[in-house]
């Protein structure tokens, strides 16, 4: 895996929407590359023949019945809302005037 | 906003070779939805229908629906697809007001379904293989209405609001294998695989497959390429095309526009187009960047899942008969002409003639009722001809009463006025009405004789003997008796009273 360096994190602080600053983009590209580093000691482990997991846990088919369960109202849905009009949550327009 | 410049469709087929692609969104009608258990209803009241797990709340915890996932498989089945022994999901990230935990929990690198086919008829009867990629389970986003500017359109608009009654509903994204050699067919194949996939999931019963309500939603891939080039040329997105002739339209004012572009020397650009249905045309989204860096990784909370071939095989015997199969059957077991069958085709009108013929009309009545009268009917009051209110039996019931002579059809139309005016069974509405053919000679020959008095000409021809005169009487009798009786009883009577041999 190749090195994350300064560019890499500020194209994912960008994906992310995570704003920061000359200084954070500096530490993080150090630390993450440390991150990288380490996690990389895992696939010395691991040979070609054992495949990726995503869980730790031999768990499948975790599964539920089709049956209407737990629905708030739209009060209760909207109460941590910045802002809400008609029974509806209220977001800043999306596009900028072009 | 610029129009663009388009070639006629004739000259960018004679100089390009289209490639097209379509990605068709499936929502499916379980109770609940694909990761949580509130409801999955269409249209009730905003954010009625959510619940922690639907908003993206912290801390929630998602759990797949049983339901939708053999769903899901039925769906690959019936498109001739391999159902993966092991799948996962995965987190799609991107930020937008209507995906509220930011990213959309969807299948990546394993989907469900993979690798399948689907023969699409075209009109004149060609079949035309479609070869399927995928198909993936995911969820599907909120409801943005975008409020002030002029247009209720995102450009311009000062704020949107936010249903998320739709977060979470469940999705099967069907993706095709690119398809090519459809050459100027290309429009119509395009709507006619749309119009195969939303059949077969309503024929399944895994969705409403409506698609003005967003059921069945096609993202038609669009690229041209010059003729011998193996090569594909840069594909076009076009979204929001959710009706099967906007699927037609696009895809058409698609390879006009990519035709007139490329004749101008300028390359494609790879991006999303919105279709217009006012305008018949299509405009610039967003070009591919970035945004489209999703940044996909295993879905932790959600555990793989795993098909065996018992549980695989029991859906597939649940499969129903194929509709292109079902529709073969029938043309053959009703004996109608191609050109017939495909009149009932249209008319939507498949499942009402087999409910008639089942009940006990011929086939052929069947069709004379359904396409004739009752179609007829059915344009004049702008409903669907299935939507009029006529059932299978009243056909079923009228067709029995002129079989057994109780009434004629010109009577039979009075009897379906009757029953559209809600006034009960064809045969009350025969006792009722008085509707009855007039089979009693007492009236019939009072009628008869004030006939002849009325026109003594008339009846003097036919005594010497110009026995093709007996129409004017006929006619007269019949219009006194405002068409109730058997106008072949009536001509028998006219001649014996006047002495004459028929």
């Amino acid at each position: 895996m190749a090195a994350i360096n300064r560019e890499d994190v500020a194209h994912l602080a960008q994906l992310a929407h995570i704003e920061m600053s000359d200084d954070e983009l500096d530490r993080m590209a150090n630390e993450l590359a440390v991150i990288v580093d380490a996690v990389k000691s895992v696939s010395e482990a691991a040979g070609d023949d054992v495949p990726a997991t995503s869980h730790p846990i031999p768990l499948t088919n975790v599964m539920r019945e089709d049956v209407v369960g737990h629905v708030l109202t739209a009060e209760e849905a909207l109460s941590g809302a910045p802002d809400a009009q008609d029974g509806r949550f209220k977001v800043p327009a999306i596009l900028e005037e072009s | 906003m610029s129009v663009d410049t388009i070639l006629s469709f004739e000259e960018a087929m004679e100089k390009y070779d289209p490639v097209l692609g379509f990605e068709v969104h499936v929502e499916l009608n379980t109770k609940t939805k694909m990761f949580s258990s509130a409801p999955n209803e269409f249209g009730d009241a905003p954010n009625t229908n959510v619940n922690e797990v639907c908003l993206g709340l912290p801390g929630v915890l998602p759990v797949v629906n049983k339901k939708a996932v053999e769903s899901s498989i039925l769906i690959g089945l019936a498109l001739n697809c391999k159902i993966a022994e092991h799948c996962t999901f995965a987190r799609k990230q991107y930020f937008y007001p209507d995906t509220p935990k930011n990213f959309q929990t969807s299948q990546y690198e394993d989907p469900i379904c993979y690798d399948g086919w689907l023969d699409i008829e075209l009109e004149d009867g060609t079949i035309f293989r479609v070869e399927i990629e995928r198909a993936h389970m995911e969820e599907d986003a909120g409801k943005l209405t975008h409020m002030g500017g002029a247009t209720g359109r995102i450009q311009g608009a000062d704020f949107s609001l936010v249903d998320y009654n739709r977060s979470g509903v469940p999705l099967v994204e069907i993706v095709t294998k690119p398809i090519e050699g459809a050459g100027s067919r290309a429009p119509e194949l395009a709507k006619a695989y749309v119009a195969a996939v939303r059949e077969i999931v309503k024929n399944l019963g895994v969705s409403d497959a409506k698609m003005e309500r967003g059921n069945v939603r096609c993202d038609a891939n669009v690229s041209l390429r010059p003729y011998g080039q193996e090569k594909f040329g840069t594909r076009t997105e076009t979204k929001n095309v959710n009706s099967l002739r906007a699927v037609e339209n696009a895809v058409k004012f698609e390879i006009q526009r990519h035709g007139a572009v490329l004749d101008s020397g300028v390359k494609i650009i790879q991006e999303t187009r919105h279709w217009h249905e006012d305008t018949k045309s299509t405009t610039s989204g967003r070009p591919k960047s970035d945004a489209d860096d999703y940044r996909y990784f295993p879905e932790p909370d959600l555990v793989p899942i795993v098909t065996t071939s018992e549980w695989v095989e029991e859906l597939r015997s649940r499969l129903p008969e194929p509709p292109a199969a079902r529709r073969k059957r029938l043309q053959a077991d009703w004996g109608y002409t191609d050109l017939e069958f495909r009149d009932v085709v249209n008319a939507a009108l498949l499942d009402e003639i087999e409910e008639t013929v089942t009940a006990g009309a011929s086939a052929a009545a069947a069709r004379k009722w359904w396409m004739g009268e009752i179609a007829r009917r059915a344009k004049l009051a702008d409903v669907d001809p299935a939507a009029l209110g006529v059932s299978p039996a009243v056909v079923v019931e009228i067709e029995k009463l002129i079989a057994s002579g109780a009434i004629n059809d010109k009577l039979a139309r009075k009897v379906l006025d009757g029953v559209l005016e809600g006034e009960g069974t064809p045969s009350e509405i025969v006792a009722k009405r008085g509707l009855a053919v007039v089979s009693d000679d007492a009236p019939l020959q009072k009628a008869i004789d004030e006939a002849l008095a009325a026109q003594p000409d008339v009846a003097a021809k036919i005594r010497a003997g110009k026995i093709q005169a007996v129409g004017a009487i006929v006619g007269g009798v019949m219009k006194a008796t405002r068409g109730q009786a058997d106008a072949g009883r009536v001509r028998e009577l006219i001649l014996a009273t006047l002495g004459v041999e028929g």
